[in-house]
């Protein structure tokens, strides 16, 4: 399907987009990537009247260390698969990256969209929830930062005003075992449901599509922390979950998935 | 909204609609039909071109969003009559049936031949992923971009095969 008309602005600067979003208030809906947008704009579940592009916007793409990870919002995930500072300081983005659908998807899709999107089966934004990462995020009012455990509030629903734009992701550098599971039953689809594991000596664990949003499993992550198996952790996985009943999982079924990859992935990042 | 594409290699340009897909923008305004519709759902990979030498879902790119990039589609491959290796070899290893995944397959093949070396059989079945074929069960396709990457592999100091990301 053809999408419904809307007017098209490409922002020049950060500035020139929050302007624009503040201008058009709530019609209004940033274009970063395209590839959970479009979607919703072919099948018209969106239909804003202006996009504001900010596709060209100098200075948004790219990794940088600071002492910790720096990735700019357009970053797309091929780049953010292929980039040797991420290999190096935090290969579970990479990892997580490198399972977002397919190259066609990764070559399009960019990291600040699928944190921004609130979509609770984003595969980067359980291993940033991993990783503890911070979003930057710029409006009208300046720049905040925003741990992105408080960004992600309700399906498709986050933290970020409608007249703000996120600029950065910012990712501890860490060398901590690691462990990304996937788990889909054809190659390109969104995770039925995934994981991300940090190890070391805070563990720390996060869950693909176990409830409205991305999210933490704490009371797996507090049983490692009091020396518990990976398999009695594991069993804890789906705790405090509401995961969702669709056409490819029951809950139930996702809850039992839920502990068999957190236990597999806990049980290869010890390896 | 006013826009400029270098297509194939051409400059064009023409007005468009910012709601127009890329691949509407191609097959209507542009004529070029080799690429193909499969879906509506982003699956099928049929739209496949390449973008400033990427290889995209021309039906979830915004025609606007391409303003002033490079787009390659399967009309740009052959070089007049002599058809892209990759065309060959989908000839010569059965790689298509009906046809109408091809397009886009060759396409993302392309792409992928660019940016991921050495392939295997996983990963050329990893790196097309993107792209559904109803007919051939797939084998033949693999052998194709397996045959081309060996030769490319094979020729004298060839510059791109060694390329790896
Ligand atoms: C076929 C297909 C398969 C996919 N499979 C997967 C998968 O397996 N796993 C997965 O995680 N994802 C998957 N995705 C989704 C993909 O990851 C999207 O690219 C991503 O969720 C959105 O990023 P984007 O840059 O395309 O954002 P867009 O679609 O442009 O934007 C998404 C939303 O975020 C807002 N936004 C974007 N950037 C910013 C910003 N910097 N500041 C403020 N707001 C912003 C937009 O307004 C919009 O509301 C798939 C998508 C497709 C089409
Ligand atoms: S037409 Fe199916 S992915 Fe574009
Ligand atoms: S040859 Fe018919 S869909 Fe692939």
């Amino acid at each position: 399907m053809i999408p419904a008309p809307f007017a098209y602005e490409r922002a020049a600067s950060v500035e020139d987009a929050v302007a624009r979003l503040a201008r058009h208030g709530e019609d209004a809906k940033v274009l970063a990537g395209g590839h959970s947008l479009i979607p919703l704009l072919r099948l018209r579940f969106a239909r804003p009247s202006v996009l504001v592009d900010i596709g060209r916007v100098p200075g948004l793409d790219g990794v940088r260390d600071d002492g910790e990870l720096s990735i700019g919002a357009m970053t797309r995930y091929c780049d953010v698969e292929a980039s040797p500072l991420v290999a190096e300081h935090a290969p579970l983005l990479a990892a997580a990256a490198a399972e977002v659908g397919d190259e066609q998807v990764r070559h399009r899709g960019t990291i600040g969209g699928s944190i921004c999107h609130g979509d609770p089966a984003s595969d980067v934004a359980a291993a940033l929830l991993a990783l503890g990462a911070t979003v930057v995020v710029r409006g009208p009012g300046g720049e905040r930062r925003i741990a992105l455990e408080e960004f992600f509030v309700g399906f498709l629903e986050t933290a970020i005003a409608r007249d703000e734009i996120l600029v950065e992701v910012r990712v501890p550098v860490t060398s901590a075992p690691w462990a990304f599971e996937k788990f889909n039953r054809r190659a390109q689809d969104w995770a039925i449901v995934g994981c991300a594991v940090l190890a070391g000596s805070e563990p720390r664990v996060a869950l693909v599509n176990m409830a409205t949003t991305p999210r933490r499993a704490p009371l797996v992550e507090e049983a490692l922390a009091r020396g518990a198996s990976a398999r009695e952790a594991a069993d804890l996985a789906s705790e405090g979950t509401e995961p969702p009943s669709d056409a490819n999982a029951s809950a139930q079924f996702r809850r039992h998935l839920a502990s068999v990859l957190v236990r597999r992935a806990l049980e290869r990042a010890s390896r | 909204m006013e826009l400029r594409l270098t297509v194939n290699g051409a400059q064009v340009s023409g007005d468009v609609e910012p709601r127009t897909l890329l691949v509407h923008h191609l097959r209507t305004a542009l004529g070029l039909t080799g690429t193909k519709v499969g879906c509506d759902t982003s699956s099928c990979g049929a739209c496949t071109v390449l973008l400033d030498g990427r290889s995209v879902k021309s039906c979830t790119v915004l025609a606007v969003q391409a303003d002033g990039c490079e787009v390659t589609t399967i009309e740009g491959l052959a070089d007049g009559d002599e058809l892209h290796p990759l065309q060959a070899a989908f000839h010569d290893h059965h790689a298509l049936q009906c046809g109408y995944c091809t397009p886009g397959m060759i396409m993302a093949a392309v792409s992928l031949l660019r940016e991921r070396r050495p392939l295997d059989d996983a990963a050329v079945r990893r790196g097309l992923e993107g792209n559904l074929c109803r007919c051939t069960g797939y084998r033949g396709i693999v052998e194709a971009v397996l045959a081309v990457a060996a030769s490319e592999d094979a020729r004298p100091g060839a510059a791109g095969a060694a390329v790896a990301r």
